[in-house]
């Protein structure tokens, strides 16, 4: 289904903050909300997306490319963004990425077998002094995790497990 | 001390809207559109002698007034897009003294005449946006926001914008062009925003810690911003301090605390009760200062710090004690500057590419002899020939790092 079809009263009200005659500007959040479902941007979306602002599908793909929140193939169903910066690697989060690894078996860069969490190593986000730190970018948009510790964070992963469990029963 | 922009420490629920009403919430913002004329907002603004909180320094007053009146309509553009490494104070504004904020914003857009203001936020600041938006919507239920305000002409919407994870974005020229639903790529300057900004129009782009200060000073009067803080740099200043220190968080002081002050007194100072090797004091991009007793009793302002050979900027303040390697930092940076460069201008995007090699190399102990002359041969080179201050801000601590700390980067 196109992305106009699916979500007609969200497209309105994005469109209704920018005026009509510069209606790209509603590209970014046209993006956020066709990654919404799948966790990344379909070549169809892109499709649909160009259509509804009388751009290219090469316009809309350049921005897909230029910004790392938005992904174009399909990975976890949960990022797991670590931020490595110099602040939060002054408190421990280089340590903290390396523990995280080796708990859950993968690399960086590395989705969980189940298909779950892909783990990332990312650039500030701005939570310097509650270190270590992640955010977690999902179907539920975007949440930060501070003040992490290993277990922490493995108890956050099987939590989403278990909700993950009950949706498909 | 009462905090003047972090008041939500001081004032439970300042969040919600009759709270804030209750403490004087609204009244700069109502009196300015009722009782004043816009260029007189703007003056009370330069004469509070506020400068942009967003590294720049520059005087909030005097761009408002930069703005082009013979060409409409105009917008106000918030910037809370805060992502120097090391930077964490506009987020703790907005979730905690939101309307304080929006008020600056609408402020603002009265002074410039503009009727639609965009607050421009991180893409990571999800839940932030959302919550401005509750806030925003708040506001305009109560009359703040919407048509013909207090009775007035005047009008004014609000919208939240978000970005997606560009660093480069915090530069005002960059934020617009995202704005515009094109890559976050900064423009050739001149022109600059106050006669061609969003759209190609008039545009005023102020830091959220800038446009916080503003119902403040409306309500107290410039004579009162510049009782606080020094000459050069009056008022208050939120101090994001980060690394090696007990206590880490944001504390708000006025310009002129020392470091000493913020690191030991708010701080509570070092890890392990070890000693303060370096300061950042502007984030990833700062220079690095060697630290002795004098420079910890060195008062905090804009000119003062410039004389320790290093920018005060956003006032991002990481401190590095006597364990940490400079090498390993300067690579930090790098890796930070290299994935962030937005690729338009050549020296930022060669020169970031190659001092991350290099930075790599020498940290990793694999590095030839001549590595430290090269790397900051190309730092040097890249100095002053960049598109924007990315470029710039990448070479900093490279330079300062090998220059100021030799020692550590002898094992190549």
């Amino acid at each position: 289904m196109s992305l106009e079809k699916k979500y007609p009263k969200e497209i309105k009200q994005i469109l209704s903050k920018y005026p009509p005659e510069h209606k790209r500007s509603a590209v970014m959040p046209l993006l956020y909300l066709a990654q919404r479902e799948e966790g990344y941007i379909t070549k169809e979306a892109m499709k649909d997306i160009a259509h509804l602002l009388d751009i290219t599908e090469t316009d809309v793909a350049s921005i897909v490319g230029f910004y790392t929140l938005y992904h174009d193939k399909r990975e976890g169903k949960y990022r797991m963004q670590v931020c490595t910066d110099l602040p939060c690697a002054l408190r421990g989060a280089d340590e903290f990425l390396e523990n995280l690894c080796e708990n859950l078996g993968i690399k960086v860069g590395e989705t969980t077998e189940d298909g779950l969490v892909t783990l990332e190593s990312v650039m500030c986000l701005a939570a310097c002094d509650r270190a270590p730190m992640f955010q977690t970018q999902g179907p539920d948009g975007i949440k930060y995790h501070e003040y992490m510790t290993v277990d922490r964070t493995m108890e956050l992963i099987e939590a989403l497990k278990k909700a993950e469990s009950e949706v498909e029963k | 001390m009462t905090h003047v922009l972090l008041r939500h420490r001081d004032i439970p629920d300042i969040n919600t809207l009759n709270v804030y009403k209750k403490n004087g919430g609204f009244d700069a913002f109502k009196r300015a559109v009722t009782k004043m004329k816009p260029t007189e907002v703007t003056d009370v603004v330069k004469n509070s002698g506020l400068r942009g909180r967003g590294g720049a320094g520059f005087p909030t007053g005097m761009k408002w007034a930069f703005i082009d009146n013979r060409n409409w309509p105009h917008y106000v553009v918030a910037n809370a897009d805060e992502s120097e490494p090391g930077t964490f104070k506009d987020r703790e504004i907005m979730e905690g003294n939101p309307f304080q904020f929006l008020e600056g914003v609408a402020i603002a857009s009265y002074a410039i005449g503009a009727n639609v203001a965009y607050v421009y936020l991180r893409g990571e600041f999800w839940q932030v946006a959302a919550f401005l938006d509750e806030k925003i919507a708040e506001m305009e239920e109560a009359g703040y926001l919407g048509n013909k305000l207090f009775g007035t002409d005047y009008s004014l919407k609000i919208y939240t914008h978000l970005g997606a994870g560009a660093y480069i974005c915090g530069e005002e020229t960059a934020l617009l062009e995202s704005l515009e639903g094109k890559r976050g790529q900064p423009r050739v300057r001149p022109p600059f925003p106050p006669s061609y900004g969003l759209y190609g129009k008039p545009t005023v782009i102020n830091n959220v810690e800038t446009l916080a200060n503003v119902p403040m000073i409306l309500a107290n009067g410039a004579d009162w911003y510049k009782s606080m803080g020094t000459a050069d740099s009056a008022g208050v200043k939120i101090f994001s301090l980060s690394g090696r220190v007990r206590k880490p968080g944001n504390y708000e002081l006025p310009f002129g605390a020392t470091f000493r002050e913020l690191i030991y007194e708010h701080g509570m100072g070092i890890q392990e009760g070890r000693s303060v090797k370096a300061i950042m004091p502007a984030g990833a991009s700062s220079s690095l200062i060697v630290v002795d007793d004098k420079v910890l009793d060195t008062p905090m302002d804009y000119a003062t710090v410039r004389t320790l050979g290093a920018d005060l900027g956003s006032a991002s303040v990481i401190v590095l004690d006597d364990t940490v390697d400079i090498d390993w930092v300067v690579n930090k940076t790098i890796h930070f500057f290299k994935h962030e460069s937005c690729g338009k201008c050549t020296p930022c995007r060669e020169g970031n590419y190659w001092m991350r090699h290099l930075t790599e190399r020498i940290h990793s102990g694999g590095g030839s002899s001549g590595d430290v002359d090269l790397l900051l041969n190309v730092a040097k080179q890249m100095q002053g020939k960049c598109l924007c201050a990315l470029g710039e801000f990448s070479t900093m601590a490279v330079v300062t790092g090998i220059e100021r700390f030799p020692q550590d980067f002898k094992k190549a």
